[in-house]
């Protein structure tokens, strides 16, 4: 049994969200017999090595090949296997993409595929193991629930949903070791359901994966100058809940996605995707990665260089703010 | 390996000869949506020993845990497997009949039926070893005793996936799944000799840690016997089975442009005179 509280939240921020991945798989494989937990040669990335040695039966290594891990994974999933399948993020996503969607979504198998280290959080790494594009291209893929949490503790409540649903999914984390928390106590977690934070009268910042934080800490800044921002951590991409969009949509006067993903196709797409189809609603911005492949560099100069740190992104809405209280919309 | 030894060759040879009956017959109401006729015809014998005296599969274990499965990796050779199917008691004829047809559950690539026997959608080249690679496995753990037969085409085998699901089925040492390559030698762009050769498969196979059994595979005697000789000794088996594309007619055979084909109703009925006198 999983504890969520302070405590924990602390200790699973510290290990990072792919590490915390590792340890929560460890903790609840007595309980679920048929879990069956693959590795592209990232056991020791994924927090897996315990794993590993703890329960062989329920693990295997596939070697450095994520195309054969999604056949693996489907033809154990077809023995019916809940299967955990992860590797970093562009390699979990992109190399074996086509079998994704022709054994996964087209199947309809409960295979979770795990992208880690997404985002920027690769660093010095360099753009080929960025995960800038994992969730426009999974969440295309028909049958694929698509989750995206904004902390280690989300990433564990993730887990155990993902582990209960019944059906494919791609869980994208991101973010380092000493990432902070959002969630320090217990909540409801539940897939498909965006999660207000702060409710406010003026702005609705819908963010996801560490942008979470960073919304939540760019609307104290803009707080303290009179502008009101609902926060929304939208950890699920894909069912998008749209019943919450629909209720910000209809009470704030400017909607702003935050992402740390392209602004083509992820969180903000999906939300403009569903807003063009209401008439009157309020206009929205995106803050994401732009649609090129920049520098590298460490992970919080990545963030500084594209606007993704609190400061940036209370600069950006305070700056269209002002446009539309002026009428200049 | 435990296998029905007693069939007679001529049942099998039979049955072979009716799939591929059937696969004309289909591919020339399919009209202008034609059919694969050439990789079908190549596995025709294959098809028809592994129904016909190998696998434990029936209509009526179709679902059940401990059934062999047969996935068809090289997915456009749709058309063969729905003829065996159909010759085993698992398709009806009026199922069959809907071959191509709209919106159709028997379409150029199959689509996963288990009532039918269609263990998994497939189409897109080069994944059916490996999702073989999960079942078995899955049985290897649970020991479960099923064992997982996969047919694979040699042009099939330019996809790396095959590699990667190979040296992992060899380094499990999953004795429970046997890969079939139908080895036509020849592709979609014509001969393989002048696009991928691969005529090597036995050492490539052997080297990953399998064993390699080679037969004609248009020997119905031959491919019982091979099947017979499968030792389930810690390492998966292949079997290369040397066949010829579009085998059974002139009009097809050894033909690059019958791997797909739109056949008129003279050509039917030739071809059908030469199977018949078979």
């Amino acid at each position: 049994m999983i504890e969520f509280n302070g405590t924990n939240a602390l200790y699973w921020s510290r290990l990072s969200s792919r590490k915390t991945y590792g340890a929560i798989l460890e903790e609840i494989a007595p309980e679920y017999p048929n879990l069956m937990v693959l590795v592209a040669d990232v056991a020791a990335s994924a927090g897996l090595t315990v794993f590993s040695q703890k329960f062989p039966s329920q693990f295997l290594n596939v070697g450095i090949a994520e195309q054969n891990m999604i056949g693996v994974a489907a033809g154990l999933a077809k023995a019916r296997k809940c299967v955990f399948a992860a590797s970093f993020a562009p390699f979990a996503s992109m190399r074996c993409y086509e079998m994704i969607r022709n054994y996964l979504g087209y199947m309809n198998l409960n295979v979770k595929v795990v992208g880690l280290a997404s985002g920027l959080s690769m660093g010095v790494g360099g753009n080929t193991h960025y995960g800038l594009e994992d969730l426009a291209i999974t969440k295309m893929i028909p049958n694929l629930t698509v989750v995206s949490p904004a902390d280690c503790t989300e990433t564990a409540k993730a887990i155990l949903a993902l582990t209960d649903y019944k059906g494919p999914a791609y869980l994208r984390l991101t973010g380092v070791a000493g990432n902070p928390a959002v969630y320090k106590e217990d909540y409801t977690f539940e897939l498909g359901k965006g999660i207000v934070l702060r409710e406010g009268k003026d702005i609705a910042i819908i963010a996801t994966g560490t942008m979470v934080y960073e919304s939540i800490r760019a609307s104290r800044v803009l707080q303290r100058k009179n502008i009101d921002c609902t926060i929304v951590d939208m950890h699920t991409i894909k069912p998008l809940d749209i019943k919450l969009l629909d209720q910000l949509f209809a009470s704030h006067k400017l909607i702003v996605t935050v992402e740390e993903h392209s602004i083509i196709g992820g969180l903000g797409s999906a939300v403009a995707e569903h807003k063009t189809g209401i008439v009157n609603t309020p206009k929205q911005i995106m803050i994401g990665l732009p649609d090129t492949f920049g520098k590298a560099g460490d992970y919080p100069w990545l963030l500084a260089q594209y606007g993704l740190t609190a400061k940036a992104i209370a600069e950006k809405i305070e700056k269209e703010w002002m446009t539309i209280e002026k009428g200049g919309n | 390996m435990n296998i029905r030894k007693h069939e007679k060759p001529e049942r099998l040879k039979k049955m072979a000869n009716a799939v591929r009956c059937d696969i004309l017959r289909m591919t020339l109401k399919a009209g202008k949506q034609g059919g694969h006729i050439g990789g079908a015809f190549s596995c025709a014998e294959i098809l028809a020993v592994l129904y016909g005296a190998v696998m434990n599969v029936t209509p009526e274990n179709a679902e059940a845990q401990e059934r062999d499965r047969f996935i068809l990796s090289k997915g456009h050779s749709a058309v063969a497997l729905y003829s065996a199917l159909y010759e085993n008691g698992f398709l009806t004829e009026d199922e069959l009949n809907t071959f191509e047809k709209d919106g159709s559950l028997f379409q150029t690539h199959c689509i996963e039926n288990h009532k039918c026997g269609i263990e998994i959608s497939s189409g897109s080249l080069g994944v059916g070893l490996s999702v073989g690679v999960g079942m078995a496995l899955a049985g290897q753990r649970e020991n479960a005793g099923y064992r997982v037969f996969v047919l694979l085409g040699n042009g099939e085998c330019n996809e790396g996936c095959i590699w990667e699901a190979g040296m992992l089925a060899g380094q499990l040492g999953l004795d429970h799944l046997i890969a079939i390559v139908d080895n036509n030698q020849m592709q979609l762009d014509g001969e393989s000799s002048n696009i991928i050769a691969l005529n090597q498969l036995d050492c490539m196979f052997s080297a990953m840690g399998w064993n390699v059994i080679q037969t004609d595979g248009h020997d119905v005697a031959g491919l019982v016997q091979a099947f017979s000789r499968i030792l389930q000794n810690g390492k998966p088996t292949v079997i290369i089975a040397d066949t010829i594309k579009g085998k059974g007619c002139s009009l097809t055979e050894k033909k690059a442009e019958f791997h797909h084909a739109v056949i008129s109703q003279e050509q039917y009925n030739d071809a059908m005179k030469e199977l018949q006198n078979d």
